[in-house]
C-alpha cells in the first residue's frame, strides 16, 4: 500500500458526563490510501458518523479526542488549533451529510453557497467562482445549470439537493471527501445514481472517500476496503470482497446474512438476536458477546484486538492462533 | 408581489372593521353626546335638529356606514373636553409620539439584536449572565417603575437630564421635532429607555433563544464542515435565519411601544398622543378615545404588513413562482 | 397525606430550586403583610383622625429626621409608608385574584364553549381572541375602564372602581387560557369515550365538566399563575395612570403615582417602597409560574 493519505491510530473519544466519563470510541485504527474508497459499517450508534466527525475536527462538545493521533498525507491534524483546522476543513478534507433537506442554508441561493465555500479556500475572483460553481453544477448533473445556479434549495428535489451538497464537498478540490450515510435519505430510486455520480467524481478527481453507512448493499458497489465498527470499535477490516464473501467476525458474517439478495425471494432475512449495548452499558471483554453465536469463556474475560484473519483483520479470539484461522467450536 | 401584499391587506380588514365597529358604537351609545353638545337651555326643536345633524336617526347601519365614511376622511367629530376637533388634536401631539416610539424601539433593536447575538454565540460567559440577568428584571419592572428610577438617578439626584416635557422643539411644516435641538434630544433620552427597555430585553432573549436553536442545525454544521469562517457562519449564515422568527414577534413588539408610549409619556408628561387619550380615559372624553383606537388598530395592522413585506425579502421560500422545479 | 406530598415529584423540584424557594418566601411575606396588614401595620392609614400634617414627609427612620414611628418614612398627609404599603398590597392581590378567577373562569367557558361546539361560534370566538391579542392586555383594559367612566356617573364610579377594574383586567385576559382549553378540548371531544357517552345520552355539559375540564387544569393553573402578575401589574399600571384604584382606596399603583409627584422635591420614599414592594411581589410570582411551568411539564425537563 502507498503511503496513507489519512491514517488514524488508536484513536479515542471521550464524553465526560456528570455521571462519569463515556468512552464513545476506542482504539480506531485504518488508514486510507490516496484515490481509495473505505466503507464504514455497523448499526447506528456503532461510532461510524463520530470517527467522520473527529476526523474533520467537528465533534459535538462535550466529546473530545482523548488520545491516539490523525494525520493527513503524515501531518498531525488532531491537535491543530482551530483556526488551521478550519483552513483544512473543505479544503482538503470534504464532507456531505446524510440529508440533504436541512443541510443547506434555505435562505441563501446554491451558487452563492457554492462560490462562498470557493472563495474561502481558493485564491479566485468571485466571477471565476461563479463560472466553476455552475461547472460543478454541470458535472453534478444538474440541468441548465446556468439557470438554475441563483435558485434556493428549496426549489430543488431531495436528489438534486443531495448533488448540490456533493458539489458542495468537492468543490474546493479536497483530497478526501467523507460521507456520512450520503444516500440514507434519498429515494431508494434516486440512491443509485447519486453512488454512482459519488464514485464518478471521487475517481476522476483522485480523491479518496470514508464512505460511512450502514447500508452494505453502498459498500460492496462503491468501496475498495470496508471496515465493521461495532459498540465504539472497529470488529473487522478488510478488502470488500472477502469481508463480504467470507467474513470472519460473527458479528460482520451477521451483518453479511441480513443483506438482502437481490435475486432470491426469502421469507425472512436473517437477524442477529438482541441489540447493540448502550454506551454505558459494554459488556466486560468482548463487546459482542452476549450476542454472538460462538462465544466462549475467554470473550467474557478479556477483549480482543485486530488480528490477522484470511486477508482481512478481525477482533475476535477466534482467530488468536496467528497461524490459523480456522473456527473453534 | 402586489398579490401578496393585497392578500396581506384584505386579512387585515376584518381586523379593522371590527375596531371600527366597537369605536361606533362607543361613540354612538356611550354617554348622550347630544346631551353634552347641547349643554343646559335646550329646546326640544333644537334637540331634534342636533339628532338630525348627527344623523342619530338613521337606521344603524347607515349611521356607522357614516362614522367609516368620516373616520376615513380624519372626522371624529370635536373633543367633549377641548371642544376642538379630534383630528387636529391628534395631529398635533403624534409627531411627539412617533419620535419618542421611533427612538425607543432604535434603541431597543440597536442594542437588543447585538446583545442577543452575544448572549446566543457565547453562552457561558460571564457578560451574558450579566446580560440575562438584566433581562430579567427589565421583564419584571413594569414600565413606569423604570421611568420613575431613572427620573430619580438622572434628574433628581445627579441633575443631568430633564424629568419632563419635550425640551425646545421646532416646527417643520405641520411637523413639531425635538430632533433638531440639543434641550430637546436631552429631553428623548429617559423617555426612549423607559419604554424601548422593556422591547430591548424581550428582543436580546428572543435572538438568543433562536440563535441557539439556528446553531444546531445541520445547515451550520454543514457550514462549518465547508471550512467557511466563524464570521460567515455566525453573522452570514446563523444570524440571517434568527432573523426570520425575530423579526414576526419583534415587529409585533414595536407596535407595542405606540401602546405602551400612554404610560411612558404620562410619567415624564411627554405631550404625545397616549398622554392626550389617558387624559381622555379621565374625564370619559369618547371621540377622542375612539380616533385614537382606530389609529392604534391601523398602525398594528401598518406593521404586519411591513413584517409581512421583510419576511418575503428574507425568506425566499416564500417567493413563489421564480425558477420552476 | 402529608407523608405522600413530601415525597411527590414536585416537592423535590421545589427542593432543588433555591430560586423557587426564595420566591415562595418573598411572596408568602408579601402576601401574609397584605392579609394581615389591620393587625400588623403600625398605624391605619385610612383612620383619619390619626393623622397629623405635623407628621408629613418624615424620611425613613434610619436617615437624617427620621421616625421611629414611621419605619420607611411619611407622605404628604402624615401617613405611614409602610402602613399604607400593607394596605395597598391587599387591594393590588385582591384585584390580582379576582381578576385571574374571573379570566380564568371567562377563558375555560368560552374555551370549553369553542372547543365542543364548534363551527360559527367558534369561528366567532377565536375571532375575537384573535384581535384581542393582537392589542396589549392593559390598553383593553384601559379601554373598559374609560367606557365605564363614561356610562356612570364619576361618584359612582369610584365607589365600584374595585369592580370596574377587575372586571377590566379580567376580560382582557381571557384569550390565552381559552385558547389552551379550546385545543385540548378538540383533542378530547374525537375521543372514543366522550363519543361513547354521547351516544349513551350523557348531557354535553357533563361530558366537558367530567371528562374535558380534568385534562385541561394542569396548564390552565400555569397561565393564571403567570397572568397573577401580569394582572397584579395591569391594575398598577392603570392605577398609576390614574385610571384604577382612586385615592381614597389606593393599591399600590396609586401610593406610586400620589409618591411620583414628591419625586422631584427629593421624596423619594414616598414611591420608591411602594415600588420596591411591587416589584418583589411580581417578581417572586414569576419566578414560581415559571417553576409551576417546569415542573408541570416534564417534557421541558
Amino acid at each position: 500500500m502507498a503511503a496513507p493519505l489519512l491514517e488514524v491510530r488508536d484513536l479515542r473519544v471521550e464524553f465526560p458526563s456528570r455521571r462519569g466519563t463515556l468512552t464513545a470510541l476506542d482504539g480506531i485504527s485504518f488508514a486510507i490510501a490516496p484515490g481509495e474508497v473505505l466503507g464504514m459499517v455497523g448499526e447506528s450508534g456503532a461510532g461510524k458518523s463520530m470517527t467522520g466527525a473527529a476526523v474533520i475536527g467537528l465533534l459535538e462538545p462535550p466529546g473530545r479526542i482523548a488520545g491516539g493521533e490523525i494525520r493527513l498525507a503524515g501531518e498531525r491534524i488532531d491537535n491543530l488549533p482551530y483556526e488551521r483546522l478550519r483552513r483544512l476543513r473543505g479544503k482538503r478534507i470534504g464532507a456531505i451529510f446524510q440529508d440533504p433537506l436541512t443541510t443547506l442554508n434555505p435562505l441563501y441561493s446554491v451558487g452563492r453557497q457554492l462560490s462562498e465555500t470557493m472563495l474561502t479556500h481558493l485564491p479566485i475572483s468571485p466571477a471565476e467562482a461563479r463560472r466553476r460553481a455552475i461547472g460543478w453544477l454541470e458535472q453534478v448533473g444538474i440541468p441548465a445549470a446556468a439557470r438554475r445556479i441563483d435558485s434556493y434549495p428549496h426549489e430543488f428535489s431531495g436528489g438534486m439537493r443531495q448533488r448540490v451538497v456533493i458539489a458542495l464537498a468537492l468543490c474546493a478540490e479536497p483530497d478526501l471527501v467523507i460521507a456520512d450515510e450520503p444516500t440514507t435519505a434519498l429515494d431508494v430510486s434516486i440512491q443509485a445514481q447519486v453512488i454512482a455520480l459519488l464514485k464518478r467524481l471521487a475517481r476522476e478527481q483522485g480523491t479518496a472517500m470514508l464512505l460511512i453507512t450502514h447500508d452494505m448493499g453502498v459498500i460492496a458497489e462503491t468501496a475498495d476496503r470496508v471496515a465493521v465498527m461495532y459498540a465504539g470499535r472497529i470488529v473487522e477490516i478488510g478488502p470488500v470482497r472477502d469481508v463480504v464473501k467470507a467474513p470472519r467476525h460473527p458479528y460482520s458474517a451477521g451483518l453479511m446474512a441480513a443483506i438482502p439478495p437481490l435475486a432470491a425471494r426469502i421469507e425472512r432475512l436473517a437477524q442477529i438476536e438482541g441489540a447493540m449495548p448502550r454506551l454505558a452499558a459494554i459488556p466486560p471483554g468482548c463487546a459482542f458477546n452476549p450476542r454472538c453465536p460462538q462465544v466462549f469463556a475467554r470473550c467474557r474475560d478479556a477483549r480482543p484486538v485486530l488480528r490477522p484473519a484470511g486477508a482481512s483483520q478481525a477482533a475476535c479470539w477466534l482467530y488468536d492462533d496467528p497461524a490459523g484461522g480456522g473456527v473453534h467450536g | 408581489m402586489t398579490a401578496f401584499i393585497l392578500a396581506r391587506l384584505l386579512q387585515a380588514v376584518p381586523v379593522v372593521l371590527t375596531v371600527a365597529l366597537i369605536s361606533f358604537l362607543m361613540f354612538t351609545y356611550v354617554g348622550d353626546p347630544v346631551a353634552i353638545m347641547l349643554g343646559q337651555d335646550f329646546t326640544e326643536q333644537q334637540r331634534t335638529q342636533l339628532i338630525h345633524e348627527l344623523g342619530l336617526d338613521q337606521p344603524i347601519l347607515m349611521q356607522f356606514a357614516r362614522f367609516v365614511g368620516n373616520a376615513l376622511r380624519g372626522e371624529f367629530g370635536l373633543s367633549y373636553r377641548l371642544s376642538r376637533p379630534v383630528a387636529e388634536l391628534i395631529a398635533e401631539r403624534a409627531p411627539a409620539t412617533l419620535e419618542l416610539a421611533g427612538c425607543a424601539a432604535l434603541f431597543a433593536l440597536a442594542l437588543g439584536l447585538p446583545m442577543g447575538v452575544y448572549t446566543g454565540l457565547y453562552r457561558n460567559s460571564w457578560l451574558s449572565r450579566v446580560f440575562l440577568t438584566f433581562s430579567l428584571i427589565g421583564v419584571s419592572l413594569p414600565t413606569f417603575l423604570i421611568g420613575i428610577l431613572l427620573i430619580l438617578v438622572f434628574s433628581v439626584w445627579l441633575g443631568w437630564l430633564p424629568s419632563f416635557g419635550r425640551g425646545d422643539t421646532v416646527q417643520l411644516g405641520w411637523w413639531s421635532t425635538g430632533l433638531l435641538t440639543l434641550s430637546g434630544l436631552k429631553a428623548l433620552v429617559l423617555p426612549s429607555i423607559t419604554l424601548g427597555l422593556f422591547q430591548l430585553t424581550l428582543i436580546m432573549r428572543l435572538v438568543r433563544a433562536e440563535m441557539l436553536e439556528v446553531l444546531r442545525t445541520d445547515y451550520i454544521k454543514f457550514a462549518r464542515a465547508r471550512g467557511l469562517t466563524d464570521r460567515a457562519i455566525n453573522f452570514g449564515h446563523a444570524l440571517k435565519n434568527t432573523l426570520v422568527p425575530v423579526i414576526t414577534i419583534a415587529g409585533l413588539q414595536l407596535g407595542g411601544i405606540i401602546a405602551f408610549a400612554i404610560v411612558t409619556e404620562t410619567v415624564f408628561q411627554w405631550p404625545g398622543m397616549g398622554l392626550l387619550f389617558i387624559q381622555s380615559v379621565g374625564v370619559a372624553d369618547i371621540p377622542v378615545m375612539a380616533a385614537y383606537l382606530l389609529l392604534i388598530a391601523l398602525v398594528f395592522v401598518a406593521i404586519n404588513l411591513i413584517v409581512d413585506l421583510l419576511y418575503y425579502a428574507v425568506d425566499p421560500r416564500l417567493r413563489i413562482g421564480r425558477g420552476g422545479h | 397525606m402529608l407523608a405522600r406530598a413530601l415525597d411527590s415529584d414536585i416537592w423535590h423540584s421545589f427542593r432543588g430550586s433555591p430560586i423557587t424557594m426564595v420566591s415562595a418566601v418573598v411572596a408568602l411575606i408579601c402576601i401574609a403583610g397584605a392579609m394581615l396588614a389591620p393587625w400588623l401595620a403600625p398605624s391605619d392609614p385610612f383612620d383619619l383622625a390619626s393623622l397629623s400634617l405635623g407628621d408629613a414627609f418624615k424620611p425613613p427612620r434610619w436617615s437624617d429626621g427620621g421616625d421611629p414611628a414611621f419605619p420607611l418614612g411619611s407622605d404628604g398627609q402624615g401617613r405611614d409608608v409602610l402602613s399604607a404599603i400593607m394596605y395597598g398590597g391587599r387591594v393590588s392581590l385582591l384585584v390580582g385574584f379576582a381578576a385571574v378567577l374571573l379570566s380564568t373562569l371567562l377563558g375555560l367557558g368560552l374555551g370549553l364553549l369553542a372547543g365542543y361546539v364548534g363551527g360559527a361560534l367558534d369561528a366567532v370566538l377565536m375571532r375575537i381572541a384573535d384581535i384581542q391579542l393582537t392589542f396589549p392586555g392593559f390598553l383593553i383594559a384601559l379601554l373598559i375602564d374609560g367606557v365605564v367612566r363614561a356610562v356612570l356617573p364619576a361618584e359612582v364610579h369610584d365607589r365600584i372602581a374595585l369592580l370596574v377594574v377587575i372586571c377590566a383586567i379580567g376580560i382582557s385576559a381571557w384569550p390565552s387560557i381559552a385558547r389552551t382549553v379550546r385545543g385540548s378540548t378538540l383533542v378530547e371531544r374525537n375521543k372514543e369515550y366522550v363519543l361513547a357517552a354521547r351516544i349513551i345520552g350523557v348531557p354535553a355539559w357533563r361530558i366537558m365538566l367530567s371528562h374535558v375540564l380534568p385534562n385541561v387544569l394542569g396548564p390552565v393553573l400555569v397561565i393564571a399563575t403567570l397572568n397573577l402578575s401580569g394582572a397584579i401589574l395591569a391594575e398598577a399600571t392603570l392605577s398609576f395612570l390614574g385610571v384604577g384604584m382612586p385615592p381614597t382606596q389606593p393599591s399600590l399603583g396609586t401610593l406610586i403615582r400620589i409618591g411620583n409627584d414628591f419625586l422631584l422635591s427629593g421624596e423619594w420614599w414616598i414611591t420608591l417602597f411602594p415600588g420596591a414592594a411591587l416589584v418583589a411581589l411580581v417578581l417572586s410570582v414569576n419566578l414560581l409560574g415559571d417553576w409551576l411551568r417546569d415542573a408541570l411539564n416534564p417534557r421541558l425537563r
